[in-house]
């Protein structure tokens, strides 16, 4: 195998051996099938047929005249089809799957975006679609459970730990270590057992690919910083990982600090985690001294995760991405700004990328260019503003 | 020698076959485990199966899940844990195996973790997420001491299993079916032949876990292999027994007649 297991001391494949040779056949068929002319061929035309790809970057003239700093660039992966970066890895592991024979997917969720996602795919596909996700979960995203019933996805209630996004995944592997025969798991970030993390990332990098692209057609040359949020990291993998040999450009990986770090009450594994194992990869988690995993805390259900993917674990270690956070307050802040002066309501995901943005570009000279990735629309997340701003419907 | 070995040379001496329990370690209370293994003892079962609870157990079932929610809600830390079976060791000299995953041994610090393992007076420990792959990562700590790691085989293992059960020492953990731990009503018809296949590859005895949970199981397992776990089954009438250990003792002593 070409593929590398391990990103520095991080990744792995800490699994039960009921499930190592069916990851081995997922790594042999993910390296034969996706290097192949006839795969990068329909993927790429779903992405432009299906999904609506390139995604455009845009100059947030506003923002910039705000901010009086450097020109501020806008990824937009909020215009794609289902208003997310998670398409991009569902539509490439569902070809996966049905080029491996599964008839069946399944995936976890936290906030329900990979999980609409996955049975947008599923149904797209003509296979039959499981998705689990906490019981907190459930009732905190009750749109997102419908959406997916509509698109004839299954919506399995995981009730054990906390109910959230890291018991789901648990179950979710539980499942495929039952029945990976028929079934072909979706994980929906940069995270779990190898190859995921790297199969992910090459599906997510098309971001970063589109953006160093039209950066240049537009700027002609590379940017001085790009933000990105981090949950598990999927969407800041997927837009830094083609700048990484471009050592000029400044990558910076935004976690949620929720309440505040020094609360206790935050998703922020760089900020107080060390390394450990959870989900079959060895990686920087929120743990305690016996190696328990702690609860996260975002008001950001996609950033409410206790781990980060292991290879963002490694450029952190490496240097080669700053990590930061903003908190819960941060994020909103910076979510009402973009409303009013770009007529654009972000995720509250992105919300976080932007927040550090707006501390950061200030500083910068004019002349100086910033991306932020806009991961996702935040349409689903109006009620949960609302809640935050005090205002019942 | 390991008392593991031990208990299989005079079980085989007698004709006996194998019968480990598992329980969850501090559910509902490390007082309480420690009576019940000593009550397991008296049961005649010569190898104890302790489980170190964990916040995210991706190879367990429900009732092992919610066996080690309720032990962490009750205030489980490693460090009285082994204070406990240190005390356990006083009285008993029954074999003890910690099942425990790898997200604890590295979290504790897995040198700490193998030696006080070692000084508590454990014989060996199951790691059910830490693949032949990945075993390097405790490998040399646990040939510094007298502790065993217990290998895990699954039917899905096809042709790894030679290379898994190359150096395997005190027993081999043949998991019966695929999934997790819990009860089942049928088993994968393809497992007797498959326990027979690793049995003609080494002279370490196989025990079958995973969904055992009735006397007929026991039997059917025990005509190939040299033994049986029994956890999910065990923990659950740990739980509805309310603190009446007998009721648990009668349990065991009917399903291993």
């Amino acid at each position: 195998m070409s593929l590398n297991k391990d990103f520095g001391e991080y990744g792995g494949q800490f699994v039960p051996e009921t499930l190592m040779n069916t990851l081995k056949t997922l790594e042999k068929e993910y390296e034969e099938y996706c290097s192949s002319d006839e795969f990068k061929n329909d993927y790429m035309k779903y992405m432009k047929y299906y999904v609506g790809r390139p995604s455009v970057l845009y100059y947030a003239e506003r923002l910039t005249e705000m901010c009086g700093g450097a020109k501020i660039y806008l990824k937009r992966e909020d215009l794609n089809h289902t208003g997310a970066h998670k398409i991009n890895n569902a539509i490439g592991q569902a070809l996966l799957a049905k080029h491996m024979g599964k008839t069946k997917v399944i995936a976890e969720t936290g906030a329900g975006q990979h999980g609409v996602a996955t049975a947008t795919a599923a149904a797209l596909f003509d296979m039959e679609c499981e998705v689990y996700m906490g019981v907190e979960d459930i009732e905190r995203q009750k749109l997102n459970v419908f959406r997916m019933e509509l698109l004839g996805a299954k919506v399995i209630p995981v009730a054990s730990g906390t109910g959230t996004l890291k018991d789901a995944t648990n179950e979710a592997i539980r499942t495929w270590a039952a029945r990976a025969e028929d079934t072909f798991y979706i994980i929906g970030s940069v995270v779990g057992p190898h190859p995921y993390p790297t199969m992910v990332r090459d599906f997510q990098r098309i971001i970063g690919d589109e953006t160093k692209k039209q950066v240049m057609e537009i700027e002609g040359r590379l940017p001085d910083k790009i933000f990105a949020c981090v949950g598990g990291g999927s969407n800041s993998m997927g837009i830094f990982y083609p700048f990484i040999e471009d050592k000029n450009v400044e990558l910076i990986g935004v976690e949620a600090a929720g309440l505040g770090v020094e609360t206790g009450e935050h998703a922020s594994a760089f900020a107080e985690g060390r390394t450990g194992i959870l989900h079959g990869m060895k990686t920087c988690i929120l743990q305690d001294d016996d190696g328990l995993i702690k609860t996260a805390y975002s008001i950001s259900a996609g950033l409410d995760y206790p781990g980060v993917g292991p290879e963002h674990a490694y450029f952190r270690d490496t240097g080669r991405v700053k990590y930061t956070s903003v908190t819960d307050d941060e994020s909103i802040e910076a979510f009402k700004t973009l409303c009013r002066y770009e007529g654009i309501m972000p995720a509250i995901e992105s919300s976080h990328a932007l927040a550090e943005a707006l501390k950061t570009v200030p500083k910068m000279k004019k002349d100086e260019i910033a991306i932020v990735n806009l991961s996702g629309r935040g349409d689903k997340d109006v009620h949960t503003v609302a809640k935050y701003l005090g205002k019942e419907f | 020698m390991n008392r593991i070995d031990q208990k299989f040379e005079m079980m085989k001496s007698k004709g006996e076959k194998a019968f480990i329990p598992y329980v969850c370690g501090g559910d509902p209370s490390l007082s309480e485990t420690e009576e019940i293994i000593y009550m397991l003892e008296d049961a005649g079962c010569h190898i104890i199966e302790v489980g170190i609870p964990f916040s995210d157990p991706l190879a367990d079932g429900p009732v092992i899940q919610a066996a080690s929610s309720r032990a962490i809600e009750n205030g489980f830390k490693l460090d009285k844990f082994f204070e406990t079976v240190k005390n356990i060791r006083k009285k008993s000299d029954v074999a003890l195996v910690a099942m425990v995953y790898y997200s604890t041994i590295f979290g504790y610090g897995k040198e700490k973790f193998i030696k006080n393992c070692e000084n508590a007076g454990f014989d060996g420990i199951i790691v059910p997420d830490l693949p032949y792959e990945e075993y390097d990562e405790i490998s040399s700590l646990i040939e510094s001491t007298s502790i065993y790691c217990i290998p895990l085989i699954a039917i899905t293992s096809g042709e790894r299993m030679p290379m898994l059960v190359k150096n395997a020492k005190g027993f081999i953990y043949c998991v019966s079916s695929l999934g997790v731990t819990g009860e089942r009503k049928t088993f994968d018809k393809r497992i007797f032949s498959f326990i027979n296949k690793i049995k003609e590859q080494t002279d370490t005895p196989v025990c079958v876990g995973f969904g055992i949970s009735k006397k007929e199981d026991v039997e059917m397992f025990e005509k190939d292999a040299d033994g049986v776990i029994i956890g999910s089954a065990i923990v659950r009438k740990i739980f509805e027994s309310n603190g009446n250990l007998e009721n648990v003792k009668t349990f065991i002593k009917e399903i291993n007649q």
